[in-house]
């Protein structure tokens, strides 16, 4: 439990020790370590294993970009791959393993890649493995497979919990850094709603890296009071551990704030909340990172960039190493050797590209102007550099830097390109940005503490400006600017070995010449084929030193050679948060019938109908199987009386002087002449002619219809209505109204139905065959004074009615119905029943109006009236939808009636091999015929009306079926219709 | 994205469901002795353009409005949005 | 160059030095036979079995940024043959059986891999349409298989069977899909159509038609005039916004299709899972990320870039059958254009203008279709008749009312 390399000072709180294990090893922190600076303090360099080559690597960076310290986090199901360490705050019990390795991380037999590495080069893998063809899957394939992927998924669904929220504000600032601090006070300070969000759990920054002064005390300390400054104002929300992902259309950006990652357990609270901001303006303050420069070997642990050594110094009090190495072309990489050696660490050298006078002196360090780093020993942790001189200078830890690139992520989401500044050797925000948004600070290639404190106030200002808002006249903060002066360096050409681009993916200076020599030179086409910026950090420290080795090779510049599109997230989000709560069984709204609690009661079987939960049968004691029931409900329907919840169909009132010419519209069928009191059949087509959705519509009166659907459209018919009422046919006086879920109800069918009805129905109302004959309907009351609406009609072919109360009375009405029907022998009925019988009848359903059929095709040529405007008139009489020889509905039952049919067979004419060019239609829907006592089907054959009789074959060949079917009427049972009269 | 919505003011996109090119409005006559190519050509036909471009959205999960938004499909910026109603009356479309 | 084990082993021990450019990079001729418009797997695939299958020569692709830019290089990289109309099925088999023999074709590993794509169905009706579409590819000549749960335990047991909302009932399983390495298509045909010949123009954008009296001539572009006796156009997201340029309105709107991709991760899903009742299928990548998407955005779009509603939409579907994957993290997010046509369906046809082809309307499918979509567009090119299984798709076929509508969605495109 040692802490070898912590150092005084730093950010973090040594009251609270924090014991955590690495690989099984028992380490201790503080709280305010991240996992990688107690990795750090600990000693332990060595952390995980490249992708491709599986060499050893440490930790790179102090942030968000890290490429190699990826680690396994947690255990069992809250097992989660993949995590940077330099992210991970430190937590009590905190277990991390690594990653991507075949035995131990010491000890990886897949080192071995790296011996074959001059065979592994940049898409090796298009070139070879294609012989002989069925290799790939069985052998090539699951070898590569195993040794690619990083992390591994725990197999077990996630436990936790994942929120999603909505904030609005007038001014969203994206990294409460110092230039965001500063936007922040002077937009907050003025009143504005501001939103500050950082992806560290402490704001501030580089502002807790630094060892500058802000207003003349320490940057650390102003920013801390800065912060509780903000955070004090009501109009402010301040919110750490929160990554502003993506910049999305109209100011909407998404934001993942971390809640409990933070703790050993989440203890039922939500692990993450995903926000949606609607932002008004948004100020980008995301700063910038380090870029290393290549050379040969530059991969091994204890080489990290610079900008980390100091933060893991200055904020963590911790040095990875005793003996440490710059090497940079810039005057910021000579801070790290200053703010170390301050600290008492040795520094072995300061290597720089530059031909200069040394910007600064560091006691003991050898310093090397014009030179560079060629070489490097120390398999699992850096023993020594070379440098150009050939002199070897002993360090265990080298700190490069190449300079910074701003982070213009969030400025390219919309499409934005960014621009090349050869002043500071990087891209910046482009012209183009998303709507409202200002860039600033580091992120606006303002790379020195001063001037990013005065651009982020400019920033608060101009938001302001463009908001309406008056500034307040405050002083704003005040920093000196340090030295930043850069020379553009990339890579060491004088040495032999792989200099590393991409650490993650293993893509070095190698294969960006290889992708060049074999033409891939566009941008897209290097990254595609080497790899380069594919990893879990997306290329966040390597894409621009790739893209100058390739402007290099091709005698372009930079901006000529071009970059690459940044997409969103800018750091990875996890799925479940994406989906938050709607998982499992509240992936979707259930929607139940107001008969529900009363099936649930009656022990019913659900099945889902759309979002619809309905009762599919309804066993009784002694049945054991599904068919037992549903045969039982189709005879005592049939025989007595049955009652069905049919209300998910969809309930349209029609109300207005023009709702009759409305609905004729609507319907290809005439309406105009249904008399008030009648209900009548209507089909409705869309536009292109193809059956759309059927259902009756009842008249009340004059200016009242009502219309159902089916409970699968209703939603898209009663937008299609809205569609022609509001763009189609403006002037026409009709208004709608779903009434889907204001009204329950129920069929009553079978021959006891009315007798039934008469048991509830109010005796001032006469239901008899005279009063109510077959398609009346009408206001009633039941039940003593309840209204209800009752519709003679019959979908199952039996004398049968339609009763609509009140949804608040469903439940009432279901017992009602029920007890009344007792002496009848009622049976209530499911979706099953109600299927077996109206295919029994003939009926079309779902399986038939499927979208791809016509009018003519179900049957119902006849119904479209040529007399009128309908929708779908015109373009039904198409030449291919009205073909002689089209598909016709038909019945189909099996020449050996013990055979049973299945749906989705297709129909091959007798003696026809099973084949495209045979294929004569398909049977949509079969039932198991009670009354018929055999299986009997609907469904859609060539020329089928000119066929009853004929045998063909109904092949089903994923079942393994291949029956011998005759063709007959569609219309089962009762063909005549005597029944509904009855 | 968010759309100004005449009546309601700022609502997300989500909440609409979206048709298509405002064309739609432009229903032709089923009387025209051209009818089945007008019909083709209403129905199948599109401008398609990179630009501005007129389009319908239904408001289904508020107010049921059938809206015409003028949006342009290269930067999804938004700049004008009338009430589909409107629109068709002033197109003097009638039953 | 041919490339094989060997030669990779060869230029390892001589430090890759030997390897050539996998195409040339020449500049434009003042005239071809024919010029290919678009530089994407369909437009490469064309000029590789014109050069090679049909016996054209002189043969150029006209490409207005890098090859492989547009949809081949922004798909869930799925191949599969699961189609249910005589239209679409023997056309999609053709092109399942050119994959499995394209790598040894072109002399280049592509990663075909024949891993299995299962559709979920979740309800009776689910399944007996699953069974007739499973039939009709039987009929055609394709594998489909009919899984019940118990199947789909046994191939994928990490689906959530006991919690769904939607349970899980079984799939359609059709063992010979899969999926392929996206760019590696567009650089495999680029570097076979380049060996036989064919100029491959980058940088150099279609700016007009050169139309005289209902004949067409040539192309103009970014890199100057360009004679030819055919131009074959191939440009799936912008077809509306090029054919415009020949004066020509299509049943087609542009719409964005996103996708997503996750961090690395070890081998956890076997083939390609698509969910029933939700927008959501996915697969595994040999590099490891879940690849994975759902729905189109549904509005018209150019920008290649979506929102919010249909990722959360996604990723819903997702976590909705299979949670395990909730702590895997997206990656990368992208949007491709799509050619969404008015029946779900693509078109191979020539135009009213003499020497003008279209090929293009392949919604959020083009990627599975690409070797028989160059192939028979090759056809079409060479012998001016359509090849027989891509005689369906016409371009005026709404005229007579000939849709190929999968969906059943009727005329709207964002329904498809």
């Amino acid at each position: 439990m040692s802490n070898a390399r912590r150092i005084a000072g730093g950010l973090i709180d040594r009251d609270q020790r924090l014991s955590f294990s690495f690989n099984g090893e028992a380490m201790s922190g503080y709280a305010g370590d991240t996992l990688a600076s107690a990795l750090i303090a600990n000693d332990r360099r060595l952390v995980a294993r490249s992708f491709k080559y599986h060499r050893p690597r440490g930790i790179f960076t102090a942030g968000s970009e890290e490429p190699n310290a990826l680690v396994q986090l947690r255990r069992g199901s809250r097992q989660e791959p993949n995590t940077r360490a330099t992210v991970t705050e430190l937590f009590e019990g905190l277990e991390a393993t690594s990653q991507n390795h075949l035995g131990s991380l010491e000890h990886d037999l897949l080192a071995v890649n790296d011996l074959l590495a001059p065979f592994l080069s940049a898409g090796f893998y298009y070139k070879t493995f294609m012989w002989p063809a069925a290799f790939w899957e069985k052998f090539y394939e699951p070898i590569i497979r195993a040794s690619a992927g990083l992390g591994r998924l725990s197999g077990e669904a996630d436990p936790d919990h994942y929120d999603k929220g909505f904030l609005h504000c007038d001014v969203l600032i994206i990294g409460a850094g110092p230039a965001g601090l500063s936007a922040a006070v002077a937009a907050a300070e003025a009143g504005a709603r501001v939103i500050l969000a950082d992806e560290d759990f402490l704001p501030g920054g580089r502002a807790n890296a630094e060892t500058c002064e802000v207003d003349g005390r320490p940057a650390a300390q102003w920013a801390a009071e800065s912060a509780a400054r903000l955070a004090a104002l009501s109009n402010v929300r301040l919110m750490t551990r929160t990554s502003v992902y993506g910049a999305f259309d109209h100011g909407i950006y998404g934001a993942l704030e971390r809640k409990t990652d933070h703790l050993e357990e989440s203890d039922g609270r939500p692990r993450q909340v995903l926000w949606r901001i609607y932002a008004k303006r948004a100020i980008l303050c995301a700063g910038a990172t380090e870029r290393p420069i290549a050379f040969s070997n530059n991969d091994r642990p204890g080489i990290m960039l610079a900008g980390a050594v100091r933060a893991y110094a200055n904020r963590w009090a911790t040095v990875p190493g005793s003996r440490i190495a710059v090497f940079t072309n810039n005057d910021d990489g000579w801070r790290s050797a200053t703010d170390l050696a301050a600290l008492g660490v040795e520094i072995s050298a300061v290597v720089d590209t530059r031909d200069i006078t040394p910007p600064a002196s560091v006691a003991g360090a050898a310093i090397a102007m014009g030179s560079r780093v060629t070489d490097t020993g120390g398999r699992k942790g850096l023993k020594f550099i070379r440098l150009a001189d050939g002199r070897r200078i002993p360090a265990d830890c080298l700190a490069v830097s190449g300079g910074w690139n701003p982070n213009v992520h969030l400025t390219c989401h919309q499409r934005g390109r960014p621009a090349w500044r050869d002043d500071i050797a990087a891209f910046v925000p482009g012209d183009e940005l998303p709507p409202g948004m200002i860039v600033a600070g580091a992120a606006n290639g303002t790379l020195t503490l001063g001037a990013t404190l005065s651009d982020g106030w400019r920033a608060g200002n101009a938001a302001l400006a463009s908001l309406g808002i008056s500034p307040r006249d405050i002083p704003r903060p005040v920093a000196d600017d340090e030295p930043a002066a850069i020379s553009a360096f990339w890579h060491v050409r004088d040495g032999r070995a792989r200099a590393w681009l991409d650490l993650q993916n293993d893509v070095t200076v190698k294969d960006i010449r290889l992708a060049h020599q074999e033409g891939y030179r566009a941008v897209e086409h290097l990254k595609r084929y080497t790899t380069l910026g594919m990893a879990t950090d997306q290329g966040k420290t390597a894409n621009v030193g790739a893209l100058a080795i390739m402007a290099e090779c091709t005698g372009k510049s930079i901006p000529e050679t071009g970059t690459t599109i940044f997409r969103p997230p800018y750091t990875p989000v996890p799925i479940a948060a994406f989906a938050g709560r709607s998982r499992g069984r509240d992936f979707r709204p259930t929607r139940l019938t107001p008969s529900h609690k009363w099936s649930e009661e009656q022990g019913a079987v659900f099945v889902e109908a759309g979002q619809w939960l309905r009762a599919q049968w309804f066993p009784r004691h002694g049945e054991t199987h599904w068919r037992e029931s549903v045969d039982r409900e189709v005879n005592q329907t049939r025989g007595s009386v049955g009652i069905c919840d049919v209300t998910t169909l969809g309930k349209i009132d029609i109300q207005g002087r023009d709702a009759a010419d409305f609905i004729n519209n609507i319907y290809c069928n005439n309406f105009a002449s249904l008399a008030i009191g009648k209900v009548r059949y209507g089909l409705m087509l869309r536009e292109d002619g193809i059956a759309m959705d059927d259902g009756t519509t009842a008249r009340l009166a004059e200016n009242h219809f009502v219309m159902t659907t089916t409970t699968a459209n209703a939603v898209s018919v009663f937008r299609h209505m809205e569609f022609c009422r509001q763009c189609l046919w403006p002037d026409m006086d009709v208004h709608l109204i779903s009434a889907t879920e204001q009204w329950a109800q129920f069929a009553v069918a079978g021959p006891n139905s009315r007798a039934l009805l008469q048991e509830i129905v109010d005796p001032d109302c006469d239901i008899s065959n005279e009063g109510f004959p077959y398609m009346a309907c009408g206001e009633i009351t039941v039940c003593g004074g309840t209204s209800a609406r009752l519709f003679r009609i019959s979908f199952s072919g039996e004398l049968a009615y339609e009763i609509a109360v009140p949804a608040r009375y469903g439940d009432a009405l279901v017992r009602a119905l029920m007890s009344a029907g007792e002496r009848f022998g009622v049976t209530a009925y499911g979706t099953e029943a109600l299927g077996v019988m109206r295919i029994e009848k003939g009926h079309a359903a779902g399986n038939e109006i499927n979208g791809q059929t016509t009018a003519r095709n179900l049957g119902l040529g006849r119904m479209v009236s040529k007399q009128k405007d309908c929708i779908g008139n015109v373009l039904s009489e198409r030449s291919q939808l009205d073909r002689e020889d089209g598909l016709a509905l038909m019945g189909f039952r099996p020449v050996d009636r013990a055979e049973s049919l299945t749906a989705g067979a297709h129909f091959i004419a007798a003696r026809r091999n099973p084949a495209t060019e045979n294929d004569e239609g398909w049977m949509s829907s079969v039932a198991y015929s009670p009354v018929l006592g055999h299986s009997i089907g609907l469904g859609f054959i060539a020329r089928g009306r000119d066929r009853e009789g004929e045998v063909v074959r109904a092949v089903d060949p994923v079942r393994n079926n291949d029956v011998d079917v005759e063709i007959i009427s569609p219309h089962f049972i009762d063909p005549e219709g005597k029944r509904l009269r009855a | 994205m968010i759309i100004e919505h005449p009546l309601l003011g700022p609502r997300d996109a989500a909440e609409f469901t979206y048709l298509g090119d405002a064309a739609m409005i432009d229903r032709p006559d089923w009387q025209s002795g051209d009818a089945i190519r007008e019909f083709h050509d209403y129905l199948y036909l599109r401008d398609n353009p990179a630009g501005e471009h007129r389009e319908l959205w239904f408001h289904e999960q508020g107010d049921r409005s059938w809206l015409v938004v003028t949006r342009n499909t290269t930067t999804h910026e938004i700049t004008k949005v009338e009430l589909a109603r409107d629109t068709a009356l002033a197109s003097g479309r009638h039953r | 160059m041919n490339y094989s084990g060997f030669r990779v082993f060869w230029e390892g021990l001589t430090g890759n030095a030997g390897w050539k450019p996998a195409w040339r990079d020449p500049d434009p001729r003042a005239e071809y036979d024919i010029v290919i418009v678009g530089g994407g797997g369909h437009g490469l695939a064309t000029a590789y079995y014109l050069a090679k299958e049909f016996g054209q020569r002189n043969i150029a692709v006209v490409e207005k940024g890098w090859i492989g830019s547009g949809n081949v290089g922004r798909n869930t990289t799925i191949v599969r043959s699961n189609y249910l109309l005589p239209g679409n099925e023997p056309f999609y088999e053709f092109s399942l059986k050119l994959w499995e023999g394209l790598e040894q074709d072109f002399n280049f590993n592509a990663m075909v891999s024949q891993r299995g794509i299962v559709n979920l169905y979740h309800s009776d009706a689910q399944r007996d349409a699953f069974a007739r579409r499973g039939n009709a590819m039987r009929l055609a000549g394709a594998d489909a298989v009919l899984l019940d749960q118990d199947g789909i335990r046994e191939l994928c047991p990490f689906l959530d069977f006991d919690n769904a909302r939607f349970p899980i009932r079984g799939g359609l399983w059709q063992p010979r899909g899969g999926t392929v390495r996206h760019d590696a298509v567009a650089w495999g045909y680029a570097r076979g159509a380049d060996k036989n010949g064919v100029d491959i123009l980058q940088n150099c954008e279609v700016t007009g038609f050169q139309i005289d009296n209902g004949v067409c001539k040539g192309v103009e572009t970014s890199r100057g005039k360009i004679r030819a006796k055919k131009v074959a156009v191939c440009v799936a997201g912008s077809s509306s916004r090029v054919m415009e340029r020949a004066g020509m309105r299509l049943p087609i709107e542009s719409h964005v299709l996103q996708a997503f991709v996750t961090e690395g991760l070890k081998p956890i899903i076997p083939g390609v899972i698509t969910f029933g009742a939700g927008h959501f299928y996915v697969s595994q990548s040999d590099k490891g990320g879940l690849v994975f998407g759902g729905d189109i955005d549904g509005y018209n779009t150019y920008a290649q870039r979506g929102n919010l509603p249909v990722v959360e939409d996604v990723c819903e579907g997702g976590m909705a059958i299979m949670p395990m994957i909730g702590r895997a993290r997206v990656l990368r997010m992208w949007g491709g254009v799509v050619d969404m046509s008015m029946d779900g369906s693509p078109f191979i046809d020539k135009t009213a203008i003499e020497g003008l082809y279209f090929n293009g309307g392949w919604c959020y499918g083009g990627f599975k279709a690409t070797p028989a979509s160059g192939y028979c567009y090759a056809h079409l090119i060479a012998r001016g008749e359509p090849h027989p299984v891509a005689v369906d798709y016409r371009l005026d076929r709404f005229r007579h009312g000939a849709m190929i509508d999968e969906k059943g969605a009727g005329a709207q495109p964002n329904l498809h």
